[in-house]
């Protein structure tokens, strides 16, 4: 049957299984987006930005591990989806980006809305896509999906000329892909595995570092019967977190700049760290030639390329986590594990020593709303059951270290590139795909302003997405490291003017609700959490002068940490000095 | 360290931005490049000359692998390869230095592509070193136009131990 460019497309789509679009239209993509009206196979959700389109198809695809579909239009369309393509890259999600392009007779004619898309999003896509001849375009969609979910998924781009949405051709969908480019490695390397297993059987403090690739792999149930079988306690990395229950008794928390003393100290003491998919962020690492000095390293991931490329390692296996986790449990199994029994016992009691000197902690006001307060009182009153989706900076790691993720794909948040404005679309597109859920995006006063249109398509599709601004007037986290660094000096840290935010969700049709006093948080939550049919703006008036603790310092080494009361000691004793 | 790596890939537009841009982009040197179509017109060969410390030609052979339209990446540091780049020399020797320029061709088997009352032009093909005695040797003839082709590499066919 022959259909055109836009039929072919439409229906490509839809024998993906593709149920959800986010899209913004415009003057290249009228023919598709003509398809799509009263088309009862998908619902599109029009955000109010191309930004907020991608974040939302970001979030959608992390918090159901299905690839998120954005369609939006060329030029300024298509240069708007950049930041949440790159957000979306960094993080190994799987999203489909549909771009419309001029016509190719004007391609390169500098063409009204013309804007060379392909060329601009190469190295923050797995790989993109320019649809000259309307003959390949089923194929490309196919193979579109095909990488984007699979390997180390990443997002593709499809770029769509308008004469391509016009030209027809015959339908023909291809059953199978196969690409001799592109054949990702599942199984890992059967001698490695063993090297691994027999290191884990001998190692006296070891210590697992799980990632986002546990999540991306669904290797978690495996993740925990070896943590278990093993007895060797687990750290997540913020990809990560959700892996493993954050209130298990082998769970350390968070490594890194902001984790857990525990979690750091115990990389730093171990003399084994099993990595499974991380990729040694420097937010993980700290300086790197002084992390974990004394562990041989394993390190499992599905990307080559994330093998020594930031540390070194000992025992390499590239391969799917889930797949690599059975093998290397059934060759533990098969050894049975009394030998190391009694030199886990005093490791693991070593943990509990430290969890009991540096738990994570702050200080609790009457008077004033402490930001971590807020965070807590969240997870108490969801019980832990909601899908929380952060902005960047203090309030992302507040979300990290106070709400305690117990399931996998429960924390949205932009861990690699780190982009403010990511949460609350990403909460929106995860209340599509998700729709009785409760769903909080966790938020900062700066960063909420970054996607704040995206109100309106939440009122308009019903969308109970719930946002706890941690409102203190400043962008926190730089204005963190300014008073720690900088000597005070609050370089357009401090907003001056924040919008009433009560005001702006009811403006937009939306509730919002204010707590200014400590006794105010719980009653706000609360009454946030009965509504069901619209967003909800949460806007906490916190301490201001609230730091994340604990802070490795950039360049230091993990377990250079500061805690929070040497902070403030070190602060007082250079004003002394000043003085 | 110096590495010749050949790279197999599609032959589609975009490959060569997409390795090139791969390089810049993480910081990579590309000291020479050389791209051309293969016997099967769907495939091309890329000749790169980089270098760098083991961690990061590591890395380089990595995240060529990674590329959605590489095929198959050989470092031929690695293994006995034969190595290949051609130039083109135009040089204003004078009246009786002609001969010896001549002479100096032939020495290194090399041949005139274009010669004018006041002009000659060279072809030379050869390895690296054999280029940059050539052109040292060249040199003082007068260089008037140099041009040099990207390397070109192949790995020797192995000698089966007995």
């Amino acid at each position: 049957m022959r259909m055109s460019g836009a039929e072919i497309l439409i229906e490509s789509l839809k024998r993906e299984g593709v149920k959800h679009i986010f899209g913004y239209p415009g003057g290249v993509v009228l023919n598709i987006f003509d398809l799509l009206y009263e088309n009862e196979d998908f619902q599109v959700i029009l955000t109010r930005h191309e930004q907020g389109a991608v974040h939302a198809a970001d979030g959608y695809a992390r918090s159901t591990g299905r690839p998120g579909v954005a369609l939006v239009t060329s030029g300024p369309g298509a240069t708007n989806t950049v930041t949440g393509i790159a957000t979306a890259y960094m993080d190994s999600v799987p999203i489909v980006v549909l771009t419309g392009q001029v016509s190719t007779d004007l391609i390169g004619n500098d063409a009204f809305q013309e804007a060379d898309i392909v060329g601009i999003t190469r190295p923050c896509t797995k790989h993109n896509y320019l649809v000259k001849d309307v003959k390949d375009l089923a194929e490309t969609i196919r193979e579109a999906f095909y990488i984007a979910t699979t390997g180390r998924p990443g997002p593709v781009l499809i770029d769509i000329p308008k004469d391509v949405t016009v030209d027809r051709t015959a339908f023909k969908w291809p059953e199978q892909v196969s690409l001799r480019s592109y054949n990702p490695t599942y199984e890992g390397n059967k001698w490695m595995i063993k090297q691994a297993a027999r290191s884990i059987q001998k190692a006296r403090k070891a210590v697992i570092i799980a990632g986002g690739g546990v999540i991306l792999s669904d290797a978690g149930r495996e993740l925990k019967e070896l943590a278990e079988f093993t007895e060797v306690p687990v750290t997540m990395t913020l990809m990560g977190l959700g892996d493993f229950p954050g209130a298990h008794e082998l769970s350390l928390g968070m490594p890194g700049m902001h984790g857990t003393y525990y979690a750091n100290k115990a990389i730093q003491e171990s003399d084994l760290i099993v990595a499974v998919g991380i990729r040694f962020d420097d937010r993980v690492t700290g300086r790197v030639k002084d992390f974990a000095p004394h562990a041989k390293i394993i390190h499992i991931d599905i990307d080559p390329t994330s093998i020594k490329k930031n540390v070194r390692v000992d025992i390499p296996i590239v391969g799917d986590a889930k797949r690599i986790l059975k093998v290397l449990l059934s060759l533990l199994k098969e050894e049975g594990k009394t030998q190391w029994e009694p030199v886990r016992k005093a490791w693991l009691k070593q943990m509990k020593l430290w969890k009991k000197e540096h738990p994570l902690s702050y200080v609790y006001s009457d008077t004033v709303i402490k930001p971590q307060y807020v965070v807590e009182q969240l997870y108490e009153l969801t019980k832990g059951n909601a899908i929380i989706s952060t902005e960047v900076g203090q309030n992302q790691m507040w979300a990290a270290q106070f709400y305690k993720y117990d399931k996998p794909r429960t924390l949205l948040t932009s861990g690699g590139l780190g982009t403010m404005g990511y949460g609350f679309p990403a909460a929106m597109g995860a209340q599509v795909a998700h729709p009785g859920k409760t769903i909080i995006d966790i938020a900062g006063d700066g960063s909420i302003q970054m996607n704040i249109q995206e109100l309106a398509t939440c009122v308009l599709y019903k969308l109970p997405v719930k946002v706890a601004i941690l409102n203190n007037q400043y962008l926190g986290m730089v204005r963190q490291w300014q008073e720690l660094f900088y000597e005070e000096r609050y370089s357009c840290s401090h907003l001056d003017t924040v919008p009433d935010f009560v005001k702006v969700a009811e403006g937009y049709g939306a509730v919002g609700l204010r707590a200014v006093k400590p006794s105010e948080v719980v009653p706000v939550i609360k009454a946030a959490l009965k509504v069901k049919d619209k967003p909800v703006f949460m806007d906490f008036v916190v301490d201001w002068k609230e730091k994340v603790f604990p802070m490795v310092p950039a360049g230091a080494a993990i377990d250079e940490m500061m805690l929070g009361e040497e902070a403030e000691e070190k602060k007082t004793k250079k004003l002394r000095a000043v003085k | 360290m110096r590495h010749t790596i050949s790279v197999l890939v599609e032959n589609k537009f975009g490959v060569l931005s997409r390795v090139s841009g791969l390089f810049s982009g993480r910081g990579y040197n590309i000291e020479s490049l050389s791209v051309d179509e293969t016997i099967d017109p769907q495939l091309s060969v890329m000749t790169i000359v980089t270098s760098g410390d083991d961690q990061i030609i590591e890395q380089i052979t990595k995240q060529l692998n990674k590329l959605i339209d590489v095929i198959k990446v050989v470092d031929l540091t690695e293994v006995d390869h034969v190595e290949r780049e051609m130039i083109l020399v135009k040089i204003t020797p004078r009246q009786q230095d002609k001969a010896e320029a001549l002479r100096l061709v032939d020495i290194f088997r090399g041949r005139v592509v274009d010669s004018s009352p006041r002009t000659y032009t060279f072809e030379i093909t050869g390895d690296e070193k054999k280029i940059a005695a050539f052109v040292e040797l060249i040199k003082p003839f007068g260089i008037k136009e140099f041009v040099r082709t990207g390397k070109i590499a192949m790995a020797r066919e192995g000698v089966k131990k007995a």
